[in-house]
């Protein structure tokens, strides 16, 4: 499932394909904001939506739990805290396979710039924190579109921490307590946010994300999304279905 | 192809698996219920399980079919967190504590109807990845007019999903329930070659079925040694009921 360069960008699944939905004529791009929490990643993923809507290029946004489908589900789920870690990744999948037929899929077939807040990527990384078989778990997510560009906003958990603290965040799940690695929530919340981040560097290396550093103030992190964005749409000759110049 | 994980090897709990498959009308629920039958009169401890819907996702496929929003893909996995919940709750530990579990419906069942509607056939196997594999997995196998005709005499209408309505092969049920089913027959007769399923002829009597099955079974549970604690606590309630 390696990253692949940008001049042969296209469509293609992870790994494999919904059979019974038609490959051609998906000519929209699917940008990917991924990070952990508290790195900024929701945003950076409005301004950069509200720039590129500027810009002239349609855009729709998608994130985790956002599914007609079972989005309300998982959320209650968690509220009881009821899920086992399968459970746990498959309502993820069913959540996302939701998404990809009734809104990603479409969105691409249409032309239009597919913004993802989070993506599998999260999924692959918690789902690694709870001991889930990492070869289990891209198989099971490898139905999901491939990206054509993924940022990682990266944070190490020394300003991780302070950040989520600060915005009041800091609850059941995101301090993994589900795993049992302690009773104690800021212990568990740090030994859980070590993992994830730790999941997400390699998973960096291996699909090759576009690295930002999240220490930085919010505009020059933006600027530098711009930046990257405009290039590769530049370089794949992209230009959205009416869209309009944009000399300002 | 290869099967994932745990499928691969024989589990390693002290438990035993049973499990039974076929298209509805098979009868392969009876079957199962006379077998608990006669491990029960033996004073083994059984535990009995079937594939209904767990709370966590009966409402969402109940809305989702009703909406006619189901996908091939929504429905598979639907059906796997169904199953990965009823693995853990259900499965796993009788297992662990060394009991003789018997499931009627098992991954096979999802093999065979998630192809049928469209998904990847290793992407399947390899979603149930997880699930341990039986001891003894029987499949009992029906031509399709015998399963129509036993289904329209015991109960009165057939159900639009198990019919298969939602891939719209026939306008009506009986036809497409045929056509449906006839394909998971298909699906079915290729699992048994490679997951190693028992074929039962389902066509025979009730009681021709259920003597091989017993045997069958006996010869499964050749190694099994019921724990002590759980075998004193099944003698009890059988000897109590005499």
């Amino acid at each position: 499932m390696a990253s692949e360069s940008h001049a042969n960008s296209q469509f293609r699944y992870m790994g494999h394909a919904m059979p019974y939905l038609p490959r051609e004529g998906c000519t929209g791009k699917l940008i990917v904001i991924e990070g952990t929490d508290g790195c900024g990643r929701s945003t950076q993923a409005v301004m950069l939506k509200d720039w590129l809507e500027v810009q002239g290029y349609a855009v729709i946004d998608t994130g985790w739990t956002r599914s007609k489908l079972v989005g309300k589900a998982i959320t209650d789920a968690k509220e009881g805290h009821s899920l086992h870690r399968l459970t746990y990744c498959l309502m993820y999948a069913t959540d996302l396979a939701d998404r990809m037929e009734y809104q990603i899929i479409p969105a691409l077939r249409s032309g239009f710039i597919v913004l993802a807040d989070r993506y599998i990527y999260t999924l692959l990384a918690r789902g690694v924190a709870r001991d889930a078989d990492k070869q289990w778990l891209r198989d099971l997510f490898s139905f999901a579109v491939h990206p054509d560009l993924v940022f990682y906003l990266q944070l190490g958990v020394e300003d991780l921490v302070p950040r989520v603290l600060e915005a009041g965040k800091m609850n059941y799940w995101e301090s993994g307590l589900d795993m049992n690695w302690g009773d104690d929530l800021y212990d568990s919340f740090v030994a859980y946010q070590t993992e994830l981040i730790q999941q997400f560097n390699e998973l960096s290396e291996e699909f090759g994300f576009h690295c930002v550093d999240a220490r930085q103030d919010p505009r020059a992190i933006q600027r530098q999304l711009r930046r990257a964005v405009t290039g590769y749409l530049d370089s794949c000759n992209y230009s959205a279905a009416g869209r309009l110049s944009t000399e300002r | 192809m290869t099967i994932m994980n745990s499928l691969l090897a024989p589990h390693n709990f002290p438990g035993k698996l049973i499990i039974v498959e076929g298209i509805d009308g098979s009868g392969k629920s009876t079957q199962l219920q006379l077998a608990l039958r006669y491990l029960q009169a033996k004073g083994l401890p059984v535990f009995f399980t079937e594939w209904n819907s767990a709370d966590l996702v009966k409402t969402i496929t109940k809305r989702g079919k009703k909406k006619m929003s189901l996908t091939p893909m929504t429905f598979s996995l639907l059906h796997a967190t169904d199953f990965a919940h009823r693995l853990v709750h259900n499965i796993l530990p009788p297992l662990k504590a060394g009991m003789i579990v018997l499931a009627d419906r098992y991954i096979y069942t999802a093999f065979a109807r998630d192809v049928v509607r469209g998904c990847q056939r290793d992407w399947v196997r390899r979603v149930y990845g997880f699930a341990p594999r039986p001891d003894r997995a029987f499949y009992f196998n029906v031509p399709i007019d015998v399963s129509v005709s036993r289904l329209l005499s015991g109960r009165a209408k057939l159900k639009d999903y198990e019919a298969g309505m939602d891939l719209g092969l026939a306008p009506d049920l009986i036809s497409s329930f045929k056509l449906f089913q006839g394909r998971i027959l298909d699906e079915y007769s290729k699992i048994t070659a490679e997951c190693g399923l028992t074929e039962i002829d389902a066509t025979q009597s009730i009681g021709e079925q259920q003597q091989h099955v017993r045997n069958l079974i006996d010869e499964t549970l050749e190694d099994y040694r019921a724990s002590a604690v759980s075998i004193e606590g099944r003698i009890k309630t059988v000897n109590d009921g005499i």
